[in-house]
């Protein structure tokens, strides 16, 4: 093998699978990538080079054994560090919670293990899943492999550049209001919110308990709906978890489920036009047409509620967040500040909260703790609540008619570092196209759709009814075929050599 | 803050005269379930510190709560035992504030959606009149869950202020509770406190009849707040409330009203006004002192438990609990005490020694009433007491004291040894007949061996054989006495007297 990073997820668990290469021989070839990387782009705040190759020889072993590999078996992931691991550290960003290691191992890990999947390490984030570019990291900004002055994306900003930059072909990271989607849109790579309660929330530390979701980062939607499927199922440790079996997220990357012909798709009025660069919405009109050249039935879809999206999401995520941070107290695990012998109890936690906290979260923990106060309850936390189900209520209508809804997934390309760290609205508006589907909880993916403005990517969201994930992987294929069969290959193809001399 | 000087008082009979007071209880009661509310950790009391303990009652980032369906089951069974309605779609909610004996720094409860509302418990207080029937109206019942438990370590007091450090076990935790609180009670305002100590015994033996808590206030698996204010006579609106916690038994429910409505009245008659606040109950001198005045009113910022979906009981199995309910202790008291004639003080020694139950399942096996309750409430209870521990939980059964019972009604034991009987039993010898064999404890029954010992006593005492013969029987007294000391109890007394008539006077 050549360029043992340059594979697929599912050509590299075919390999291994076949004995042509080792699961180790893969993982070293990656760990590799990253040493040769990672100063440059920091994507991982944790590596363990041991950890990751244990992991790889188990995979090793048992296709010597003659056990039956799962489809991923041997493939390298990289973890964003908010899922608990046993044997490794977890941050979520925050220096709060620096140096903890977690006793257990969340569900989504564990499913990782079964599958045979290669953790290689955890990757940076904004603290507790709190931004949109990784700058609100406690422990040092991400860079976008496609302009080491950009922003990946956030909050799992480590997670889609360390795919971007060819460090590992799967990533995990969360999505709250649009961190999967928008980190994929600024990265060119895939990223999918599954369905609420689609994947397991044990072990993932809570931002906002109702939109939290686990979902897949990948280079292609196979490689995504292969990880999907990992992923996703009940799990009894967490009661919002769907009893349901997964929708066949992969037959449907497949094209097993057909293509898009016939399939009505919908534009929402409201998630293009103003606000949108130019760029964006050009590359958006390009899908919209290549959609009906496919035979897809285009139409237009009015969701007016959508406009309060961004409101009521900044209602509702800070108010859980205010709750679920409370935690943080210096008491247990974690930061302990002020504990002088001479401070209470009560000035303790004050001053750990005050010294762990980076002020992107300090200022949600303030708003969520306004919002739910006593005489403030129902004008915002129930206000917002009922926008939720109004927003909802859009997109059930909307999908009585249509079987997809489209939109650009960001209003622009990756913005430099810095430019909106002192702006907080303008960076809440990287996700006003992301967090109407997370306030409803269905199903969205963001697929490259091509270059636009600094030739830097651009994505298309493709959103579903609650439980028709695979309805985003059939269009997501599809498409994802015929713009490849556009731009002659992968749009990654594009993204700069971070490695002076070209592949290692 | 320590409380150093006394609260001025009211008598009670002057401040009852000038105010009527309005009560609400609060009632925590931890259920017994094996499993925690929220995580599969074990509930039970007295393990090692901090071992009964997982991610989830930790409250470690990432653990997610799965509630326990035995502990909802325990919750609609109270409900439905206090005849409220049971919601069929209930929340929990979190309860947000900061203390480190709670792993999350919030509690998840039930807040405006509680699992079982509006009922009602019938209550009997003793009054000068006579015992007199009160129904006391139920608000609601809800699940939470337990917090842990600080120890204040290196002060004199045992409390926050004054100690070195202090300790937190999160065993506790986790552990389910259900949260029963009343609707505010008024009534006649002399029989308050004793309203307030019917109701806390009454709501624990129906807790216990359903066999959802041990309910033992010393351990703290029942745990009552006392609400309070009072209201000038003939004044509709409720005054300013105090609530007392710390309330450990079911007499200091009594005494912390009664020391609130004298303390209350003192302060309104000499033109104070009551602070809103938390207050303690002291167990020694019967007082209630201030706790933390707090510089804000609490905002909980109550808000619905993301991290669960409602609980929805469906109506078929609601309708399945209510047919599991056992016979109210009300009514089963006044039944019991019919059919035994028993008297109201009779009744009364029963249900305080904790015995009811125990003895009606020794009758249910064949004894006589008043033989059950002979032994449950005497030798038993003597030993209950004496050890610190319930009857119900010593090792002995009801079927062990019918067995007793039946070997006295045979002859074969006295009272004597049938006390040594239990004796044996409770330090685990055996059952009433292993008990008896191993012990040598069968009556001596053997005429012959009686009257041996029966000359030997006439001898030693030749005065007592003229006394009997000139028709003073009762002289034979001193006689049996010695028999009995020389066959070491184990003679039949009755039967002794018999013969020694026999002896001395030929019939």
């Amino acid at each position: 093998m050549s360029d043992l990073t340059r594979l697929d997820a599912s050509e590299t668990a075919a390999s291994v699978a076949a004995g042509q290469v080792t699961a180790r021989e893969v993982t070293s070839a990656h760990l590799d990538r990253v040493n040769q990387t990672d100063e440059q782009v920091h994507a991982f705040l944790h590596i363990d080079r041991n950890l990751a190759l244990a992991a790889a020889d188990a995979v090793d072993a048992a296709r010597a054994a003659g056990e039956p590999l799962g489809p991923l078996a041997g493939v390298p992931l990289a973890l964003k560090d908010v899922f608990t691991m046993r044997g490794a550290p977890t941050t979520c960003g925050s220096k709060i919670l620096d140096g903890w290691r977690p006793p257990y191992d969340s569900t989504v890990v564990e499913r990782l293990r079964q599958a045979g999947v290669v953790v290689l390490g955890k990757t940076n984030m904004d603290e507790f899943a709190m931004g949109s570019s990784t700058e609100n990291s406690a422990f040092g900004v991400t860079h976008n492999p496609w302009d080491l002055q950009r922003i990946p994306g956030g909050s799992s900003g480590g997670s889609s550049a360390a795919v971007a930059a060819r460090q590992a072909p799967l990533a995990i990271g969360t999505d709250t209001g649009g961190s999967i989607r928008q980190p994929a849109a600024v990265t060119g790579i895939v990223g999918v919110k599954p369905t609420y309660g689609a994947v397991s929330r044990y072990g993932l530390v809570a931002f906002s308990s109702s939109l939290d979701q686990g979902g897949p980062f990948a280079r292609t939607v196979l490689d995504a709906a292969l990880l999907h499927e990992v992923m996703a199922g009940h799990d009894p440790k967490d009661a919002t978890s769907i009893d349901a079996p997964v929708p066949p997220v992969v037959a449907a990357a497949r094209g097993e489920l057909g293509g898009v012909d016939g399939l009505k798709v919908g534009v929402v009025s409201q998630l293009q036009g103003e606000g949108y660069e130019p760029g964006v919405q050009a590359r958006f009109d390009e899908v919209v047409e290549l959609l009906t050249s496919m035979g897809a039935d285009v139409v237009e879809v009015s969701c007016p509620s959508f406009d309060y999206a961004l409101p009521a999401y900044y209602l509702i995520a800070p108010s859980e967040c205010s709750s679920n941070l409370a935690r943080f107290d210096g008491m247990r695990y974690g930061l302990r500040a002020g504990d002088d012998g001479a401070n209470g109890v009560e000035q303790v936690m004050a001053i750990t909260r005050a010294e762990g906290f980076g002020p992107e979260v300090k200022r949600r923990i303030m708003l969520g703790t306004y919002a739910l106060s006593a005489g403030y309850y129902d004008a915002y936390y129930g206000q917002a609540q009922k926008v939720r189900t109004l927003i909802r209520r859009d997109f059930e209508a909307a999908y009585r008619d249509v079987d997809v809804l489209l939109s650009p997934t960001t209003p622009t390309v990756a913005f430099p570092i810095g430019e909106r760290a002192d702006d907080p609205i303008a960076m809440y508006k990287a996700d006003l196209a992301t967090l109407p589907s997370s306030l409803y909880g269905g199903p969205a993916m963001s697929l490259p759709a091509g270059l636009g403005d600094e030739d830097l990517p651009v994505g298309v969201q493709l959103m579903a009814a609650v439980q028709r994930d695979e309805q985003v992987y059939r269009v997501g294929a599809a498409l994802e075929s015929a713009l490849q069969e556009r731009w002659g290959g992968p749009l990654l193809d594009r993204v700069p050599e971070l490695v002076q001399g070209g592949a290692a | 803050m320590t409380t150093t000087s006394r609260d001025a008082l009211m008598s009670f009979e002057d401040a009852i005269a000038t105010f009527d007071p309005v009560m609400g209880l609060e009632v925590h009661v931890e259920l017994n379930t094996h499993t925690k509310m929220f995580c599969g950790c074990p509930t039970a009391f007295g393990a090692a510190p901090n071992t009964q303990v997982c991610p989830v009652c930790l409250g470690l980032p990432g653990a997610l709560p799965v509630v326990n369906e035995k502990a909802v089951e325990s919750a609609i069974r109270i409900g439905l035992a206090l005849g409220c309605s049971i919601a069929p779609w209930s929340r929990f909610a979190r309860k947000n504030y900061f203390y480190p004996d709670m792993p999350k720094d919030f509690q998840t409860s039930q807040y405006d959606e509680p699992i079982a509302f509006d009922g009602a418990l019938d209550i009997v207080v003793e009054t000068d009149d006579g015992p007199q029937s009160i129904t006391v109206g139920i608000e609601r019942a809800h699940m939470e869950e337990d917090t842990g438990k600080i120890s204040h370590l290196g002060g004199a007091t045992g409390r926050i202020h004054g100690a070195d450090y202090s300790l937190i076990d999160y065993n506790r935790a986790g552990v389910p509770l259900i949260e029963i609180v009343t609707k505010p009670i008024e009534v006649v305002p002399a029989l308050a406190p004793a309203v307030a100590r019917a109701y806390v015994t009454e709501l624990r033996e129906l807790i216990v009849a359903l066999g959802v808590s041990d309910a033992h206030m010393h351990q703290g698996s029942m745990r009552v707040d006392a609400n309070l204010s009072l209201k000038p006579r003939g004044r509709s609106e409720f005054g300013t409330r105090t609530e007392t916690k710390n309330v450990n038994s079911i007499r200091s429910v009594e005494r912390a009203v009664r020391f609130e409505i004298q303390r209350q009245a003192a302060v309104l008659s000499s033109g104070g006004t009551i602070v809103q606040e938390t207050r303690h109950f002291h167990e020694n001198d019967g007082s209630t002192t201030s706790g933390r005045v707090k510089e804000e009113a609490e905002d909980y910022r109550y808000f619905p438990e993301p991290d669960l979906t409602p609980v929805a009981p469906d109506e078929a199995w609601v309708e399945a609990l209510r047919a599991t309910l056992p016979e109210s202790p009300l009514l089963k008291r006044a039944r019991i005490r019919q059919e035994w004639g028993l008297s109201e003080h009779d009744m009364q020694s029963l249900i305080n020694a904790g015995a009811l139950d125990l003895v009606e399942q020794t009758v249910a096996l064949g004894s006589d009433p008043a033989d059950a309750r002979k032994w449950w409430t005497g030798e038993i209870a003597r030993i209950s007491n004496e050890r610190g521990l319930d009857v119900a939980v010593l090792p002995i059964t009801p079927a062990d004291v019918n067995r007793i019972i039946v070997l006295t009604s045979e002859g074969a034991l006295n009272d004597k040894l049938a006390r040594q009987v239990i004796e044996g039993v409770l330090a685990g010898e055996g059952g009433p007949d292993e008990v008896v064999a191993s012990r040598g404890l069968a009556v001596v029954s053997d005429d012959g061996a009686l009257m041996e010992a029966i000359d030997d006593a006439l001898a030693a005492q030749p005065d007592i054989a003229d006394k009997i013969r000139d028709g003073k029987v009762q002289a034979a007294g001193a006689i049996v006495g010695a028999v009995m000391k020389a066959t070491s109890g184990k003679a039949d007394a009755a039967r002794v007297r018999e013969l020694i008539l026999e002896r001395v006077t030929g019939v």
